[in-house]
């Protein structure tokens, strides 16, 4: 007997950036029954480049090759396919930073590197903050961070995409509403290695659908709107295994130390523009130096209270951008944490601001 | 034995944040992994933490505030989910000033013996873009005649508040009823009976569930004590309460003994009655002034009403009708208790000062010196 068909949606990511150039085509699968499928049996596939941009010359395909595999939330009897980029001649496609970051977690696997990443954002509708009143502001930032009522925007569509989320057996840990109206966060953790970036960007991928259904659209820029009102980041929880474990606290003292050595390349890594959002006010530190504190907002990295009472645990770096490509900046927090090689600025797009920002330091001799 | 892990769902964790006990209830959401939704009990539920500078909770820079569950109910608008109300304290493990629930369950549980009762009286108006519910625009509706529990067209927002209701009893909220009030678009419904802390747990939790309610519709929940000057009706929260002894044959001398410490006590006990009530407490709309203490059998124009049927059965409970809509219904109910008791209660200083409390103290000691109305005879 034949088995029953069945839909795979392959999903890749097409280089503009890693949250909205999420692109995605359906294949028909006859030959292995959804109940037998595993990601290594679905076979490769491919694109015409072209047509986004990724094409080297006249060989216009790229390969797609499948890396993970989830339920799919919308469509019945289906399930979503994570591929990796290609050219023809089998080396990566230079827009895939999922194969630079599997390089560096595979090198130290004994690490257990794990992570928890509040992903930050605004929906907007039209060009402007969804429900905020047409040329005007809404009242001041107070009452929507964790608020209940109807200074509440968007609910609705933040909760469709968590439970769809949870459809797909993502691992997203919770959501809330955030300080600016239309603002709202959900986390994705805790996950091991390659698996944060993976899950970041198939939840990523799962807000474009909803975005799609409701015309909307999902905005991660780091300070969309001026003034007083919060920017919108991606804080990065990290914990390896031997922070985790009784006296922890040393491992993760440790890697602060770590971190306050390279900073100055590391915050490259966490997002494009950061610079308008890492002000030093709304809950910010300044990029062009280095702070760490217990139960502290303002600093670079913050080790909860918790952590420093029970000697053992994880740490957060609130520095990244909501617009991180989630595999760069995992794979970056990582290696610097520990004194390992790491991807190199070279895998990232210059940005005028950082000559800015290394005069800042050198003047703050850092 | 390998056993499966059970299949993620969704708590969301509330909290009060300080402003008020009606709007300012905050809550988020979180997934839980470690323990099955059909076999959860509340000390399953792990502690949590916020960001306390985003509410204006926090001292200083160490800005985290621990939630500490202290309730749980089914979720009124997520399948397989919970809602768990919280307690807020410091990362050293003192309670925040604005946790009055601690405050509040310290007094409750040193006298657990009086078995308590309380059964509040939430009024509150639905507002819409910043005008009652319905009501028409830069105009008035008719004068207030057809409103209170009336039916027909002259009623606004019945719906809302009808949805309110099934989705409290739902969860299993102790609402006991719910009936049109005496202004338009204004409405009441009442909590209890319930024991000692319960009450304050069930009125916050059936004001977050309005939030969720005003939030999907658009539109306010109003707690104000008198939002409306004029010849229209302020919000009360009238509070009816009761200990063993009260419920007891020959209760009603346990009532009338309550009544007199009420009597010595109330010029203070009046500022846990809600922030703005001296625009309410007028002596009009079936309201008594709060700078004299007055009680009477089946009088609404007295600080306390004790009604007909208690006192002809000579026992059960009595009335309490100063306190107004928008009430920490955790420290009025505290205060109320151990006044009537004659145990230490909550101390003013609890509360945020108010400027009309000065004037207040003025004009009942002048009443006292010049008494012009006396206690209705039992």
């Amino acid at each position: 007997m034949q088995p029953e068909s069945w839909i795979a949606e392959y999903v890749w990511l097409s280089g503009k950036n890693t949250y909205n150039d999420v692109r995605s085509k359906y294949k028909t699968i006859t030959n292995i029954s959804i109940e037998q499928a595993t990601v290594d049996k679905l076979p490769e596939w491919n694109f015409d480049g072209s047509s986004t941009g990724q094409h080297r010359g006249d060989n216009t395909e790229i390969v797609i090759r499948p890396a993970a595999m989830y339920n799919h939330p919308f469509l019945q009897s289906a399930k979503v396919v994570l591929c990796e980029c290609f050219y023809p001649d089998g080396t990566p496609e230079k827009n895939n930073t999922r194969i630079v970051a599997k390089k560096i977690f595979d090198a130290h696997t004994a690490d257990e590197p794990m992570f928890g990443l509040e992903q930050e954002y605004f929906i907007y509708k039209g060009g402007a903050p969804f429900m905020w009143p047409e040329n005007g502001f809404p009242a001041p930032q107070a009452d929507y961070y964790c608020g209940n009522g109807s200074q509440v925007t968007g609910r609705e569509i933040a909760l469709e995409h968590y439970q769809a989320c949870l459809r797909m057996e993502l691992k997203i840990s919770g959501m809330n509403a955030e300080v600016a109206p239309s603002q709202w966060e959900f986390q994705v953790g805790p996950c091991v290695g390659i698996e944060e970036g993976d899950h970041l960007v198939m939840a990523r991928w799962c807000y474009q659908k909803i975005a799609e259904k409701y015309g909307l659209e999902i905005n991660y820029e780091p300070k969309p709107i001026k003034g007083d009102w919060n920017g919108s980041g991606c804080h990065m929880n990290f914990s390896t295994k031997a922070m985790r474990e009784k006296g922890g606290i040393k491992a993760i003292n440790d890697a602060v130390k770590n971190l306050e050595k390279t900073f100055l390349d590391d915050v490259k890594f966490y997002g494009g523009d950061n610079n308008q959002r890492m002000t030093g006010a709304h809950e910010t530190s300044k990029l062009s130096e280095f702070t760490s504190g217990i139960g502290t907002r303002h600093t670079s990295v913050r080790i909860g209270n918790d952590i420093a009472a029970a000697g053992q645990g994880y740490f957060e770096d609130r520095r990244p951008a909501s617009n991180i490509d989630p595999y760069l900046a995992t794979a970056r927090l990582y290696s610097s944490s520990m004194g390992y090689p790491g991807p190199a600025v070279d895998c990232l797009e210059p940005q005028a601001w950082w000559a800015e920002l290394e005069a800042e330091a050198k003047k703050n001799g850092q | 034995k390998i056993v499966m892990p059970p299949t993620p769902w969704v708590a969301e964790y509330i909290w009060l944040s300080g402003k008020n006990t009606f709007s300012d209830i905050r809550s988020k959401y979180k997934t839980v992994t470690n323990v099955d939704y059909d076999k959860v009990t509340l000390k399953d539920m792990t502690n949590w933490n916020f960001d306390g500078s985003s509410t204006g909770q926090n001292k200083g820079l160490n800005t985290e505030i621990l939630i500490k569950p202290v309730a749980m109910f089914p979720h009124p608008f997520m399948k397989r989910a919970k809602a768990v109300l919280c307690e807020c304290f410091y990362t050293d493990g003192t309670p925040t000033p604005q946790n009055t629930r601690k405050i509040a369950n310290d007094f409750f549980n040193k006298y657990k013996s009086d078995v308590p009762w309380f059964g509040l009286e939430q009024e509150y108006f639905l507002f819409k873009d910043g005008i009652p519910f319905e009501w028409p625009q830069g105009g008035f509706p008719a004068p207030q005649a057809d409103y209170y529990c009336g039916n027909g067209r002259q009623v606004c927002g019945r719906n809302i508040v009808l949805q309110h209701y099934e989705v409290c009893l739902e969860i299993g909220l102790k609402i006991s009823g719910v009936n049109a009030e005496v202004a338009p678009a204004q409405w009441e419904f009442q909590v209890g009976p319930c024991v000692g802390i319960e009450a304050g747990d069930h009125m916050i939790m059936a004001r977050w569930v309005f939030q969720k309610l005003a939030e999907q519709n658009n539109i306010d929940v109003n707690y104000e004590p008198k939002p409306i000057k004029g010849d229209w009706n302020g919000s009360g929260c009238h509070m009816n309460f009761s200990t063993e002894a009260m419920r007891l044959p020959g209760g009603m001398k346990e009532i009338t003994a309550a009544c007199e410490r009420l009597s010595k006590t109330f010029v203070d006990d009046v500022k846990f009655y809600g922030g703005d009530n001296n625009e309410r407490m007028t002596g009009h709309h079936e309201t008594s002034k709060l700078s004299e203490f007055t009680y009477g059998i089946g009088t609404r124009h007295t600080s306390v009403r004790i009604g007909n049927d208690v006192a002809a059965s000579g026992k059960g409970y009595f009335e309490d009708r100063r306190p107004a809509a928008n009430i920490d219904p955790y420290l009025a109910t505290a205060r109320f208790f151990t006044s009537s008791m004659g145990y230490p209660g909550p101390s003013v200083s609890c509360l945020e000062p108010q400027v009309w409390w000065a004037a207040l103290e003025q004009e009942a000691s002048a009443l006292r010196k010049n008494p012009n109305v006396s206690k209705a005879k039992l």
